[in-house]
Formats: C-alpha cells, sequence, structure tokens
C-alpha cells in the first residue's frame, strides 16, 4: 500500500515535470510567433500556447494521450493510420521473434550443456553476438532473406527480433540445466540412471523456473528488435516505420504516439508473460523451494 | 600442464569454430557464384577494409567514440549518481524502482527520433540517444546493488557509529559492484545500438550507420560488411573491456574467483 | 554366528590428488558389516567416513584395496538395487508431489506403473507420513521432508540404507524424535543401515556397532560393538551402560587426535 502510494507519487511528479518541460521548450516558439506579430503575450496565453503546438518540441502529456486515443479507438483498425494496426504488425514480428528466440536459445543451451566441445566453441560466439549492434547487421539480414525468396519483411525483423531474444533465454537455460547440485546428481547416480533419465526427469524439470524467468526480458528484447528492424529495412508499416515517417516529415506528434505506443505494447507483453509464468510455477508446485 | 592444455582449449575451440564458418562462408560464395551485391566473400569484405580505412576511421569516431562512447560514460556516471541519491530517500526509492524497472523493459530507442528532433543530426543526438537507452538498466541495477548488502554487515557498520557515507563507500558501494557492472555490460551493447539506430533518423554525411544505409542504397555490400565487421569488433572490445576491469575491481565475488 | 558379512572391506586406500598434494581420505580401512547391523560411523570432519560411504555406494572410486557388497562390487550392487541413499539434505524435487518424489527411483529403475502405488502408500506408512502424499515439499517441515527423502530411499526395497548425517541438519529437538523413528523403522524392517554422524549421542544410541575414524590420513581407530539391547526406549541415554559406550567412543576419538587442532 505505501509502495502504491510511493510509486504514485512518482508518476505524478514525472508528469508535473513533463509539463513544465513542455512550457520551457515550446516558449520559444509562442515568443517568436509573439514577436512577429508584434504582441507580448501573457503568462496564461503562454502557456496555453506551449500546451497546444501540433509541432511542439515536447507536446504534453494530454496531447500526446488525445493522439493515442485518436490513434487508437477513434480509427479504424484497419486504417493505416490507426496505432492498432501498426502495433499488431510489429506485434507479429515481436511473437514470430520470440518463438524463434526461444526455440534459438533452448536449443543451443542443450547443445551447450550436454556437448563440452560446443561449450567451448559456441558459447564465446554467443556472448559476441551481442555485443555486435544488430541494427548494423539488419540491412544485410534483408538483403539475404530477400535473396533466399522471402518476400515479405516479417521474415527478417523476425531474424532480427529473434537474435536480441535467444541470449536471455540461453543464458538462463545454460544456468536451469546446471542448477542440480552434486548431491542431487548422486542421488541419481545410486538410482543407476542413464545420462537420457538424468536430463529428463532433472535438468529439465530444474530449468523451467529459469526459462520462465527469462521470458520477460526476452519478450521486451524482441519487442527491440521488431522496432529497430523495422527502421533500416525500408518498413512501411509498423511503429517502427511510423516513428520514421514521423522523423522524415518534421511531424512529432506521431514519433511520440508511436513511442507511447510502443511502451503500452511492451506492458502488454511484458504482463502477459508474467501472468504465463506464474501459472508455469503453480503448475510446477507452486513455489520455488 | 593440466592447467595450460585446458587454457588452450578455452582459446583453440572458439577460434577454430569462428574459422571454420569464415572458410565455409568463402567457399560456398565461391562455389555457388553469389553475387558480391548478395553476399561478399570474407576476402572482399578484407579488400573493403583495407581499401578504406579512412572512411571506416572517420565513421567510426563519428559513431563510436562521440555517439556511443561520450554516451555510454555520460549515461553511466548519471545512473549510478541518481541511484545513489534515491537510495537516500527511501520513499523515492520505494516509488522510483518500480517505475524504473518498468522504463527499463520499454523500447527506449524509440527515443530517438525525438532526440534528433531536439539536438540536431550531428552527434549530440546520437549521445542523447545512448545517455537515456544507458541510464535505467545502470539505474535499476545499482539500486539493486546498493540492497544487496544483508542485515548483519549493515548492523556491523552501525555498532562502529558510521556515518551514511562511510557505510557508502565503505560496504555499500563495494558490494554494489558486481551489479554495477552487470549493468554496465548490459549498457555497453545498447550504447552501439543506439548511436547507430539515431542515425538511421538523421546524420551528417559519416557515421557507421549513415554509411550502412547509403552503400546499401548503392549496393556496395563490401562496405557494409566492412562497417559491420568494424561495429563488431567495437562491440566486442568495449564489453571485453568492461570486463576485465570488472575483473579487477570484483575479483571477490564468487563468479570471478574460479580460478585461484 | 558365522553370517557372511553384507558390506566388506579390506585395506581401502583412496587418495585425492588436488593442487596442494594428495591428500589421503582413506587409508587402510577394513571393516564387515553383518546383515542387520545398525553401523555408525563417526569422526571429525575430514576423517573419511562420507567417503567411505561414498565408496560402499560407488560414487567414488577407492585407490586401493577391495570392497564388497553383498558380495558384488559396489557399481554391480548399485545395479542390482541392494542399497538406498539418503543425503543431508533431504533433496526433493519441489516440482513434485511427495509422492512423485518417492515415484522417482521406480520410474528410473522401471518398475510397473501398477505396483507403484503400492509400494508408496507402503513407504509412506513406514515413515509416518500417511495423507502427505499429495503435498509439495515445501509444505512440510524440515524433518518431515527428511522423513520423505527416507521413504524415498526404501521405495525400491534395497536391504542396505546408507544414510549421510540425514538429520545433522535439523534441531535436537527434531533429531530425537526422528532417531526414536528411525530405529522402531529398523526394527520392522531389519534393513541394514550405515550411518554417518557427527553426535556421540546419537551414534551410541542407534547403533550395534560404532566405527571411530580419524582425519589425516583418514582411517579407523575403534570399532566398538554395543551391548545394549536393541530395544531402546529415549531415555536409555540416562543409563550407566549407555553412558560407558558413550565415553569410549570419546576415548576413541580422542586417542585419534581428533581434538588437536
Amino acid at each position: 500500500m505505501r509502495n502504491i502510494l510511493s510509486i504514485l507519487t512518482v508518476v505524478i511528479a514525472i508528469i508535473a515535470l513533463w509539463y513544465v518541460g513542455s512550457f520551457f521548450m515550446n516558449r520559444a516558439w509562442v515568443m517568436d510567433q509573439a514577436a512577429r506579430a508584434g504582441e507580448t503575450p501573457s503568462l496564461m496565453q503562454q502557456i496555453e500556447g506551449t500546451m497546444t503546438q501540433d509541432r511542439a518540441k515536447l507536446p504534453a502529456p494530454h496531447q500526446v494521450a488525445q493522439e493515442l486515443w485518436k490513434g487508437t479507438v477513434e480509427k479504424k483498425v484497419t486504417s493505416k493510420r490507426s496505432l492498432v494496426y501498426h502495433g499488431y504488425i510489429t506485434f507479429q514480428s515481436t511473437m514470430a521473434g520470440f518463438a524463434l528466440g526461444i526455440f534459438a536459445g533452448v536449443a543451443l543451451a542443450v547443445l551447450i550443456v550436454v556437448s563440452r566441445v560446443a561449450d567451448l566453441a559456441l558459447m564465446p560466439w554467443a556472448i559476441i553476438s551481442q555485443t555486435i549492434p544488430v541494427v548494423a547487421l539488419a540491412p544485410m539480414i534483408v538483403v539475404l532473406s530477400n535473396a533466399v525468396g522471402f518476400e515479405s519483411l516479417i521474415v527478417p525483423k523476425a531474424l532480427i527480433a529473434a537474435y536480441l531474444s535467444f541470449f536471455p533465454v540461453l543464458v538462463s537455460m545454460i544456468a536451469g540445466l546446471r542448477s542440480p547440485d552434486g548431491m542431487q546428481l548422486d542421488l541419481l547416480r545410486t538410482y543407476g540412471a542413464s545420462q537420457s533419465q538424468v536430463f529428463w526427469k532433472l535438468r529439465l524439470p530444474a530449468s523451467l523456473p529459469y526459462f520462465f524467468a527469462s521470458l520477460k526480458i526476452a519478450v521486451a528484447a524482441s519487442l527491440v528488435g521488431a522496432i529497430v528492424g523495422e527502421l533500416p529495412t525500408g518498413a512501411i508499416a509498423g511503429l517502427g516505420a511510423r516513428m520514421l515517417i514521423g522523423s522524415q516529415f518534421g511531424q512529432p506528434m506521431i514519433m511520440w504516439s508511436a513511442l507511447f505506443a510502443a511502451a503500452i505494447l511492451a506492458a502488454l507483453l511484458i504482463w502477459l508473460v508474467t501472468g504465463i509464468e506464474a501459472l508455469a510455477a503453480r503448475m510446477m508446485g507452486g513455489r520455488r523451494a | 600442464m593440466k592447467q595450460l592444455s585446458a587454457r588452450f582449449e578455452r582459446i583453440a575451440w572458439p577460434l577454430g569454430f569462428g574459422i571454420a564458418v569464415l572458410i565455409l562462408w568463402q567457399v560456398m560464395v565461391r562455389a555457388f557464384n553469389i553475387p558480391p551485391a548478395i553476399l561478399p566473400a570474407p576476402t572482399e569484405i578484407g579488400a573493403a577494409i583495407a581499401r578504406s580505412t579512412h572512411i571506416l576511421w572517420i565513421d567510426w569516431v563519428q559513431t563510436a567514440v562521440k555517439g556511443a562512447i561520450t554516451g555510454l560514460i555520460m549515461g553511466a556516471i548519471a545512473g549510478v549518481a541518481a541511484a545513489i541519491a534515491i537510495d537516500r530517500v527511501d520513499f523515492l526509492r520505494r516509488g522510483l524502482l518500480p517505475v524504473a524497472n518498468f522504463v527499463a523493459a520499454l523500447p527506449i530507442v524509440g527515443v530517438a527520433p525525438i532526440m534528433v528532433m531536439w539536438f540536431g543530426f550531428d552527434w549530440h543526438s546520437k549521445a542523447a540517444v545512448v545517455v537515456i537507452m544507458v541510464f535505467f538498466p545502470m539505474l535499476v541495477n545499482t539500486l539493486a546493488g546498493l540492497a544487496a548488502t544483508d542485515r548483519m554487515q549493515r548492523d556491523l557498520m552501525q555498532t562502529y557509529s558510521a556515518s551514511h557515507l562511510q557505510t557508502l563507500t565503505k560496504l555499500r558501494l563495494p558490494a554494489a559492484m558486481p551489479f554495477i557492472f552487470n549493468g554496465l555490460k548490459i549498457a555497453t551493447t545498447l550504447a552501439l545500438i543506439g548511436a547507430i539506430v539515431a542515425e538511421y533518423f538523421g546524420s551528417p554525411t559519416r557515421g557507421m550507420g549513415f554509411r550502412i544505409s547509403t552503400e546499401v542504397g548503392r549496393l556496395g555490400i563490401d562496405m557494409v560488411w566492412a562497417e559491420i565487421a568494424v561495429s563488431a569488433l567495437t562491440g566486442t572490445a568495449l564489453y571485453a573491456l568492461v570486463a576485465l576491469i570488472e575483473r579487477g575491481v570484483t575479483f571477490w565475488h564468487p563468479s570471478q574467483r574460479r580460478r585461484r | 554366528m558365522t553370517k557372511k558379512p553384507v558390506i566388506s572391506a579390506r585395506d581401502l586406500d583412496l587418495t585425492f590428488e588436488t593442487n596442494d598434494g594428495p591428500i589421503h581420505a582413506l587409508k587402510g580401512v577394513s571393516l564387515d558389516i553383518e546383515k542387520g547391523d545398525f553401523v555408525s560411523f563417526i569422526g571429525p570432519s575430514g576423517c573419511g567416513k562420507t567417503t567411505f560411504l561414498r565408496v560402499i555406494a560407488g560414487l567414488e572410486q577407492a585407490t586401493g584395496g577391495d570392497v564388497s557388497v553383498n558380495g558384488m562390487t559396489p557399481e554391480e550392487a548399485r545395479k542390482s538395487r541392494a542399497y538406498g541413499y539418503v543425503f543431508q539434505a533431504a533433496g526433493l524435487y519441489p516440482w513434485r508431489t511427495i509422492e512423485g518424489n518417492i515415484r522417482l527411483p521406480l520410474e528410473i529403475m522401471g518398475f510397473a506403473r501398477a505396483d507403484m502405488p503400492r509400494r508408496i502408500e507402503r513407504v509412506l506408512k513406514l515413515v509416518d507420513l500417511e495423507g502427505f502424499g499429495r503435498k509439495y515439499p515445501w509444505q512440510l517441515s524440515g524433518g518431515m521432508q527428511q522423513r520423505a527423502s527416507i521413504a524415498r530411499a526404501l521405495a525400491f526395497d534395497a536391504d542396505i540404507l546408507l544414510m549421510d548425517e540425514p538429520f545433522g541438519a535439523l534441531d535436537e529437538i527434531v533429531r530425537d524424535h526422528l532417531n526414536e523413528q528411525l530405529l522402531a523403522l529398523w526394527a520392522k524392517t531389519e534393513k541394514t543401515i550405515g550411518f554417518v554422524t557427527h553426535s556421540i549421542p546419537e551414534a551410541v544410541y542407534l547403533s550395534t556397532k560404532i566405527v571411530v575414524m580419524s582425519p589425516r590420513p583418514g582411517r579407523i581407530t575403534d570399532v566398538i560393538e554395543s551391548p545394549l539391547p536393541r530395544e531402546r526406549p529415549l531415555d536409555i541415554r540416562d543409563t550407566p551402560e549407555f553412558l560407558e559406550v558413550a565415553h569410549r567412543v570419546r576415548e576413541g576419538l580422542r586417542a585419534g587426535h581428533a581434538y588437536d587442532d
């Protein structure tokens, strides 16, 4: 309860600061306009002027909220200007990349845990892959997937999203598969368990909490990948593409609404994954020991 | 002897794998006559690097040094400083931590076009994007690190009647170091992404992101790969540098104590 | 009595190679354990008591000497399900119910599905955990968890029970209770039990035979046959006979220079 109060206070403070920021950042334009018209605006006029600009440097919170409302509720979902439409495009490649990333992460983790050679040869490259900025690779991924015959943009976007999301899954799965301690392994040895029995009965179930914990990070990373993937790929639909269009045509409201739509999408995805995690935890015995 | 061969293996296997991939790449390109406009062979990329070191250098300074590294340093310092300040006030900490945690999970790259609008095309806007991207993971990790001491350790400091500053510098900051470095590692990988992404929203006629997008348009794919190679090397080197400093600073932490 | 020993060790040596030179975990250890014996291994840390138990279980390979379990090598004995092993911690899988945990060895050893519920029911009864089968481990107290892990070791009808400080992590009161229960269980099932402990009262109270060990190198310094009857109420610990045995154990530990450092 006290926490909620603190969080609320912080959020309100941020919004207040934002209004103050809008006032000061947008005032120059208001003063400029006024000077040109030969007027000196009162403070109230200034405030009004800074909160209603179409091309504000920093649109006020209510302007962004209005724009979001217009883009989601008032526009038909099929409209090219609907944020739901663009969000859905981004959501698609996020989920495709997420699924691909999970698959790649789990498969690699199993390989690395089972084989020492794979551990030595692949693990350093997995780490290095994350230090390479994907954005640099992105155009090449488009060129290559085009060359292989994928016309649709969803393939390269999903690949870029998977490139970012496989790593948290990999790291967590390796930790999870290796989490059983010597005692638990000894216990199975006293039963004369085979390697595959150790894997299926101990290592895999022991890794599940780690797996679900990694999904939150992975889905957030996947969304970043999907958005970033829309920038250099010449996409015209999707939240990343909206940002690019807003930037090219000097329309701050488009950028801001796309930014917040992306944030809302991220929140929804994380909320969804957290729910799945809680469900899985309940099925696995309710609580981690 | 045994340790030496283990060390050799740790280097030989990944190196061997990397070389094998390069050779396979080269052979595939040659065998299937893949046009350079789709996928140039590693040798062609090497030639492009050798041919255009000057351009690569200019781009590197613009994007990596001025954009990414400047932003990284400013964002990291700001994040740690903010965490230390917030940590003093319990109310703020309880309110800000969930908010910061939430924001850290959002696609912050999206602020790139806004920063370009605010700070112009040159490196300042790139650094600004990096600062914001880096700030939140640093803040969250440092806050978690500052909370990582246990009751007994803090009680001990209290029995010495240590001041807040003393407890901070002698106990809590050292204990937070593994967390701070963890944040820093995340931050280094984000920094280059941020700096390059921001260039897609507008840049002067230099910079790695600028070069990549223009060369893709001109089908100068070997040059694109040359930029990718440079960015890969930069990213890895930055990460390695942080890891190296980490090993020096947090040598006492179990994760660093593997061999002693 | 000319019973053939169930467990027999002759001149066991076990040396670990470490960076600081070799460590003699066991040196010249010889011991016979007969059917139905309750044998405790006691000694300070580093005396090799746990290592010895692990060698018997085939979890550790001796570097010299012989050990046989039911006339077989430890490896073979393990394959013939000769023993159940109980560790210091219960080590129950948090994602399985108590029943599921007891079912684990049965699944691995390939028991018939239809046979499992009956076996689980029986061992739960043996350790006094009837009605707890559907609970998850974390819903049980530490002592109950350890009893569940004993049930798990009993589920596949091994003749020998090897226990490595099974009650070491529990408090004294719970421990007393479990000791009593363990004796009852031993009387009911007539298992042969090998029991590692560092508590003198526990060793004396439980055992028919107490093996005193000492470190550097790990070796046996004394083997005490207990004169106490097999029926033992808790207050037997106040009798002169009990104190007498406890005294001898203490002497044995002292003779092994256990308190030098």
